[in-house]
């Protein structure tokens, strides 16, 4: 028997906007460690702990742009999804009307603010997926739009970089995409980097990459190491928190491969924002879990 | 630490330099995406008639922006329904959008200081020696700790623009930012840019 869940939903949607992940909070700490005292930077992360830390007590939201909601959905056999959808769309509109969620749903034609975060089909984005078993896991990510407009989907060979159809081709295009990007995505980001896939796909794949905890490596030796390598050179650029100068400019790298077709090669970076907002929703029979 | 109250006289923007920080005070208007073409489009090149409605907050945002500062926002804002507003969530919007308009903006209006995030490029640059004026740098993602210095809402211009998009006239007090872009024609954006590229030159070319 389904049970309803847009209780659960808007607590996950609550949880998500106003209470930073802990491994993110974390990384964000030890970046503060490295930066200067009395520095332009240190005084950036001073300021980003401060907020974590009243957003969580007040449950308002850490960054006033609750960016495109974005579920994942792993159901197993037996739940409605037509159910779900219209759970999570009523449970999105509930948290508009408390404040965890700004209304951020314009009609791109008619430049109108639906007000209430529901656009279409397609706002919120929700992608379902059946699994085995009996539990059902919702995940949620708010991404916002300054880190989503300085995300980029290059197309290899690039002869302006010098960028062949290789890893080593990959690497240059990252690091573009990160020095293009200077602070105007809220840095230190995390990057979501897809390889191959067709334009769509491979854009997709590298945000849902992003779903990952922090620190985790690729199974793959060689996209592990990559993944490395990208944020450490990345952090050499010297951008820093905000674009203002500093040691910290990407906090971690996520890669994933995928197939592609002979004629394409395309490499997708998502940048996300150091108000990385992603949470998990887990229930199995009378248990319910929030991470 | 310097203090401002808003409006500044030149004299106070001349003293700015890059990398100063500041709390500002007073009454500030937000204004972004939506609010910069309007005005643009309707006050500044006319190229779209103003509305009544238009001419009213016309009137009321020359005298509210002279000597004060936009702030590049989209808020969360609660008390939608009984118009008894309050900012919840405040911070920055990336600005180098509004680099199309900003200049032109800020000399029409006599706008003394742009709050964002991000920086600005040539064109708001020139606008900043011009006027003059500053850039103030605001802490991306902090919303809800800049909200706190939001101490009143006055008002609000443009309300079908929808929340994030409408002019909303704020009070604040301790307001906290940054010169970033300075009325002397320097800008730590363009620094951090030029440096950058060239370490970015430098891994290019390095062998795989």
């Amino acid at each position: 028997m389904q049970i309803d869940i847009t209780e659960q939903m808007l607590e996950l949607i609550r949880l998500t906007s106003t209470n930073l992940p802990p491994d993110v909070e974390e990384k964000i700490l030890e970046a503060r460690e490295r930066e200067t005292e009395g520095s332009a930077a240190k005084g950036a992360f001073d300021t980003i702990l401060k907020n974590v830390a009243l957003s969580r007590k007040q449950s308002t939201p850490i960054c006033q742009d609750t960016g495109t909601p974005i579920f994942y959905v792993y159901y197993p056999e037996g739940w409605s999804t037509i159910k779900l959808r219209a759970q999570i769309r009523n449970a999105m509109v509930e948290a508009t009307k408390k404040n965890y969620m700004r209304p951020n749903a314009v009609d791109a034609v008619y430049d109108k603010n639906s007000g209430n975060n529901l656009g279409g089909d397609d706002f919120p984005s929700i992608h379902f997926e059946e699994v085995e078993g009996s539990t059902l896991t919702i995940e949620l990510m708010l991404k916002g739009g300054g880190c989503e407009n300085v995300g980029a989907q290059y197309s290899l060979p690039d002869s302006r970089l010098g960028a062949g159809r290789d890893l080593a081709g990959v690497r240059k295009v990252v690091l573009d995409a990160v020095q293009k990007a200077q602070g105007q995505g809220c840095a230190p980001g995390i990057l979501g980097v897809a390889i191959g896939g067709d334009r769509g796909t491979s854009y997709a794949k590298s945000k849902e990459v992003l779903y990952d905890k922090l620190g985790t490596r690729n199974a793959d030796e060689k996209l592990a190491a990559l993944e490395e390598r990208l944020t450490d050179e990345a952090n050499t650029l010297g951008i820093g928190p905000m674009g203002f100068g500093g040691k910290t400019t990407v906090i971690d790298t996520k890669i994933v491969g995928l197939h592609r077709l002979p004629a394409s090669f395309y490499v997708s970076v998502s940048y996300m924002c150091w108000a990385y907002r992603r949470r998990k929703l887990v229930i199995d029979g009378n248990s319910i879990t929030y991470s | 630490m310097k203090k401002l109250t808003l409006p500044i006289s030149d004299e106070t923007i001349k003293d700015l330099h890059v990398g100063d920080p500041v709390l500002l005070s007073g009454v500030m208007v937000t204004g972004r995406d939506a609010a910069h073409k309007w005005m643009i489009e309707t006050f500044i090149k006319k190229t779209k008639p103003a509305s009544a409605e238009d001419l009213v907050a016309y009137e009321d945002l020359k005298k509210l922006l002279n000597g004060s500062v936009i702030y590049h926002c989209g808020p969360v804002v609660s008390g939608l329904e009984t118009k008894e507003y309050k900012f919840v969530a405040a911070g920055p919007t990336t600005s180098i959008r509004e680099e199309p308009y900003q200049a032109d903006v800020m000399q029409h209006f006599n706008i003394k200081g742009v709050i964002g995030k991000g920086g600005m490029g040539k064109k708001t640059l020139e606008g900043c020696q011009k006027t003059p004026g500053v850039y103030f740098h605001a802490i991306g993602g902090a919303a809800s700790f800049i909200a706190q210095s939001v101490t009143k809402v006055l008002g609000v211009y443009k309300y079908d623009f929808g929340v994030p998009e409408a002019l909303w006239v704020i009070e604040v007090k301790d307001f906290p930012v940054v010169v970033t872009m300075d009325s002397h024609g320097q800008s730590q954006h363009e620094v951090i840019e030029n440096n950058s590229r060239k370490v970015l030159d430098e891994l290019l070319a390095k062998p795989f």
